[in-house]
């Protein structure tokens, strides 16, 4: 199994603990991953809120140096997952869009480059079946509570991913793991990520009550596949604490940690050290498997 | 809710131009409010998305730029997802950005506008964002450098923010990208 694989500025900054454990997940798993020479970042939300033509051009470069390796995208983060799979939407439907992009970038892309989640090669070309074998530890009934957030399940039209309003592929992910994944209402509620520097005012009660939501459903961890989830999340903990009076200590894990857990990788190589909310509970929780 | 509308003063209304950047038929929309229901950010604004509509439907000029909601949107596709109507919200706020900016609106709480072109400066320069410099940039315009200072040092230990410019992105593509966009 062999992907173009676009790591999204992130993982070079707030996210190398996403990047490193994806990376040695697959690499357990004999899936190749090879990152496009040159890739730059999607534009993300400012270049949606600035310039459509921008907006497109910038993961259209990208995807076409996906299309010039021959190989489907696989992409962590919900954001550029979302702002790849956009273009390729925009490319198809508007001519004077393509025209534009392709006489800026001097290739012509014409929107067929197959956009892929990591979570969607794990459930779709790994399969379960292989994951649960190369399990050497479980998760030994962890509570999780799954969170999706916006971008990867929203509009459905054009992410293509799970049900929108109550997806379910982590969760599966969970269960194989040994994990209990939770049924819990806010699995696709915004936490504002977009705002965490511009408006935290309104950001700390959108994490509020997600977080929340997670304890009272009886949340040992939340498990996140976005980078800007996991960092908005993980962050703001204090301050609701600080502003709400709450008291919350809920780590906030990649999926592809608690993968690597469960395929026996070290602390280390995962990044669990980074997150800002100790992930101990977790780790304590993580049993061999006999 | 009443709606009041100027009379009285030449404003262009500003429907056509939404319509035409966000590419939707805003004559669509029957006022269901869906949208505004599933908005996660209903609470924290005076217009809600489905006012914002209504506004629009009701011959709205230039004063609607001002709104606070087209700031606070998260930008994330709740609204358009549940819309029965299939009208693509999030472009309509794409779009009133887009125009905000251009007719100059009153800047907006947490200068979002300055955080984007913060933002997209260091995609220019360097092909992929820098953070750093680009939160720097961002406090300096807003004098907010107290805000999340107490997070500094525990991700600066834990390595949770680059300190080096990235390296690596074929920075004449970018470049030429933005160029080909400022020269529309
Ligand atoms: S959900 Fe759609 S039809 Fe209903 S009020 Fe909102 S924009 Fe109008
Ligand atoms: S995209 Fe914006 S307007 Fe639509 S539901 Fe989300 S926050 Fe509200």
């Amino acid at each position: 199994m062999k992907y173009a694989y676009y790591p999204g500025c992130s993982a070079e900054s707030t996210a190398r603990d996403l990047h490193s454990s994806s990376i040695a997940v697959a690499r357990r798993l004999s899936i190749e991953l090879i990152e496009p020479d040159g890739w730059s970042c999607c534009g993300a939300t400012p270049a949606h809120q600035t310039d459509r033509l921008l907006a497109a051009s910038l993961p259209a470069f990208n995807l076409i140096l996906a299309m010039e390796m021959g190989l489907d995208m696989v992409v962590n983060c919900a954001e550029c997952f979302s702002r790849l799979k956009m273009t390729n939407h925009e490319v198809v439907n508007h001519t004077e869009i393509r025209k534009q992009i392709g006489a800026t970038i001097g290739r012509d892309y014409d929107g067929s480059v197959n956009v892929r989640h990591f979570i969607e090669i794990l459930l779709e070309d790994v399969g379960i079946d292989f994951l649960q074998d190369k399990f050497t530890h479980s998760l030994s009934g962890l509570k999780v509570a799954c969170y999706y957030g916006c971008l990867l399940v929203r509009p459905q039209e054009i992410t293509q991913f799970d049900n929108p309003e109550n997806p379910v592929s982590m969760d599966r992910l969970i269960n194989v793991m040994g994990g209990e994944s939770l049924d819990w209402p806010h699995k696709v509620e915004c936490c504002g990520a977009g705002l965490a520097l511009t408006r935290t005012d309104v950001v700390v009660h959108l994490a509020d009550s997600i977080i929340g939501m997670a304890k009272d459903a009886g949340a040992d961890c939340i498990a996140v596949a976005c980078p800007l989830c996991q960092a908005n999340l993980d962050m703001r903990q204090s301050d609701i604490n600080n502003e709400k009076g709450r008291h919350y200590d809920m780590p906030i894990v990649y999926i592809s940690q608690l993968l690597g857990l469960c395929l026996g990788i070290s602390m280390d190589a995962l990044g669990l050290r980074k997150l800002m909310v100790s992930p101990s509970c977790v780790i304590h929780a993580v049993s061999a498997v006999v | 809710m009443t709606i009041r509308i100027k009379k009285g003063k030449a404003v262009k209304n500003i429907i056509s131009a939404v319509e035409e950047l966000a590419g939707v038929d805003l004559s669509e929309c029957y006022q269901c409010k869906k949208c505004s229901c599933g908005c996660p950010v209903s609470g924290h604004t005076k217009s809600p998305p489905s006012e914002i509509i209504r506004r629009l439907q009701l011959g709205a000029g230039d004063e609607i730029l001002s709104s606070d909601i087209i700031w606070i949107c998260s930008s994330c596709e709740t609204c358009f997802a549940r819309c029965p109507m299939g009208i693509d919200m999030a472009s309509v706020m794409d779009a009133l950005r887009v125009l905000a900016v251009k007719r100059q609106a009153a800047k907006p709480k947490g200068d979002i506008p300055l955080f984007n072109r913060a933002f997209l400066k260091t995609v220019n320069m360097f092909g992929r964002t820098y953070d750093l410099v680009m939160i720097a940039a961002y406090k300096m315009g807003t004098l907010t450098f107290m805000n999340d200072m107490d997070k500094f040092p525990s991700m600066l230990k834990k390595r949770k923010i680059a300190i080096l410019p990235p390296r690596g992105a074929d920075k004449k593509t970018v470049k030429r990208i933005f160029d080909s966009v400022s020269h529309k």
